[in-house]
């Protein structure tokens, strides 16, 4: 499979990944290698077999629906660098502002 | 008596019958650190005055409250997180310090410290060398005695590749074993903490201290790891030691062979019986990794907005960038089924190979790393090489097994680890199977000349 640079330039616009002209090319070239290699699980016989998301087959843990500690508000916000009135300041999702 | 040489379990008995304070014993270690970070770049954090507690590493991938936690990136840079790791606070009950923060490969992504936007850390053995990756600075800061341990995180054989390129012992405990919560995620389904030490010993103490469901991970429960009082027996009687043909075929560089054949034989003398296993799909394993790694990545990463904390998604690094890619088009419309769901179908034959293989034996070994530490920058530009370094961690990782490095001699002055894998949540086997061979052999008293 190989990637091109287009398509490298569309997987980077889905990743949110700002990337030079020049990063397209060594992506395009780096990341079709790496999809040539993977190719070869193509030869193993999977039929019937069943998928492993997560080894330990745990599912629907549950704890007590009890109230312990969280961050304070405070503490919540300690790292953001824009911040208002106790809230977070995010990019406008429908209008750019 | 030089105190940074001591193992954890000596430290704690000196402290105890005050042969030494801990003013005394954390003095040493700021001096050794001073005069050794500078030229091999083990700390991107140091603590400046300790005078209490036992010092220890904690690979900067890993939350420490009030204590600034890069993961080894840029977009990280200034971030102090509000809360501690599960596993650190459990140190800090049991009197542990936190004397720095380790660097490494940015979010654990890498198999040679050299995609840490801080600078590579330098090999103890040969400065011009790799340490080994992700936990670079936690591996070299235990090699270089700039702590009594560290922790580090391994998702495909970051503690383990290090350790053995570095000559100390490094565990991967069973996914699920040590709570996650204040790891940050790279792999959430590969992730695990685990102990980097001088000693098996000082191994298994610290796997018990940070073991154990916290209610902030719901992989881990039922998980605590207990300590067995009973004297560990000197022989190996009775334990059956799988190895794998397909760990010992290309690729595997001679001088490493003769020392890991040489290292079974000696279990062979320790009373061990040695039996032939087969692994067939482990040829498939890094294409499964890069898939199902990845994949994740794309998803743990894409709360690095800017919003709630660190910086823009620019400040990625490349290796960052490439492997969130390679996730994001695994994921994508049209090639789900191609690639994601097909590698978590392999990853069950591969699952499958370790239950078939332990039927026959109690622990698998073979080499943890194909060669030994090599140059920096030589594997830089070169992703998929650097990726195939790792074909013998990750299939054990895979399969949610624990394993682990311990030193078993050198090729032309370096370090060459053991990699012992056991069955599921059966770290007691191959810690008593590490801690007999270690015993039996002097490598773990042989240190870099610094």
């Amino acid at each position: 499979m190989k990637l091109n640079p287009q398509q490298v330039q569309k997987v980077a616009k889905l990743a949110n990944i700002p990337v030079s002209e020049e990063e397209v090319e060594k992506y395009s070239d780096q990341l079709s290698k790496i999809l040539d290699y993977i190719d070869q699980l193509n030869s193993v016989d999977t039929a019937g077999v069943e998928p492993t998301f997560n080894i330990t087959g745990l599912s629907n843990v549950l704890r007590d629906d009890e109230v312990g500690e969280s961050l304070s508000q405070e503490e919540a916000l300690k790292n953001t660098s824009q911040k208002k009135e106790g809230f977070f300041v995010t990019k406008g999702v429908f209008e750019e502002g | 008596m030089d105190l940074t040489k001591l193992t954890l379990i000596e430290t704690i008995k000196g402290l105890k019958e005050r042969q030494f304070s801990e003013v005394e014993l954390n003095r040493a270690y700021r001096e050794r650190m001073k005069k050794l970070n500078p030229s091999l770049n083990v700390y991107l954090w140091a603590k400046e005055n300790g005078t209490e507690g036992i010092p220890a590493a904690i690979k900067d991938i890993i939350v420490t409250k009030d204590i600034s936690t890069t993961a080894g990136s840029k977009i990280l840079e200034g971030f102090v997180p509000p809360y501690n790791a599960t596993a650190v606070d459990r140190l800090l009950e049991k009197n542990i310090s936190v004397i720095g923060k380790t660097n490494c490969d940015e979010f654990a992504m890498g198999s040679s410290g050299e995609n840490s936007a801080y600078g590579p850390t330098k090999n103890p053995w040969d400065l011009t060398k790799v340490p080994g990756g992700s936990s670079s600075g936690s591996a070299v800061a235990v090699a270089s005695d700039m702590c009594v341990f560290a922790l580090g995180t391994d998702t495909g054989g970051s503690i383990r590749q290090p350790s053995s390129l570095c000559g100390v012992v490094g565990l991967k405990p069973s996914y699920g074993r040590v709570s996650r919560y204040g790891a940050i995620a790279m792999a959430s389904s590969l992730d695990q903490i685990g102990p980097l030490t001088k000693t098996v010993a000082d191994a298994r103490l610290v796997l018990e201290w940070i073991s154990g469901k916290d209610g902030y991970d719901s992989n881990c429960q039922n998980s605590e790891f207990k300590v067995q009082s009973s004297e560990l027996k000197k022989d190996l009687k009775g334990v059956r030691v799988g190895v794998p043909r397909e760990y010992f075929g290309k690729g595997l560089d001679e001088g490493v062979e003769k020392v890991v054949r040489e290292a079974i034989k000696k279990l062979e003398k320790l009373g061990a019986e040695v039996v032939e296993v087969i692994l067939p799909h482990t040829e498939y394993g890094i294409a499964v990794y890069y898939i199902v790694m990845s994949s994740e990545v794309s998803s743990n990463l894409a709360k690095f907005t800017g919003i709630r904390f660190g910086k823009t998604r620019d400040k990625f690094g490349s290796e960052a960038k490439r492997r969130i890619m390679l996730g994001t088009f695994a994921l994508s419309t049209g090639y789900y089924d191609d690639y994601f769901a097909k590698a978590a179908k392999v990853r069950t034959l591969i699952k499958q190979d370790f239950a078939k293989a332990f039927q026959k034996c109690d622990v698998i070994v073979g080499p943890v790393s194909p060669t030994t530490a090599w140059n920096l920058g030589e594997k830089v530009n070169d992703p998929l090489k650097m990726y195939l370094s790792d074909a013998y961690t990750i299939p054990a990782s895979l399969a949610g097994i624990p394993g682990l490095s311990v030193p078993c001699g050198f090729s032309e002055g370096l370090p060459v680890g053991l990699q012992i894998l056991g069955k599921y949540m059966d770290e007691e086997t191959i810690l008593d199977v590490a801690e007999s061979y270690e015993q039996a052999t002097s490598w773990r008293k042989v240190k870099p000349k610094l």
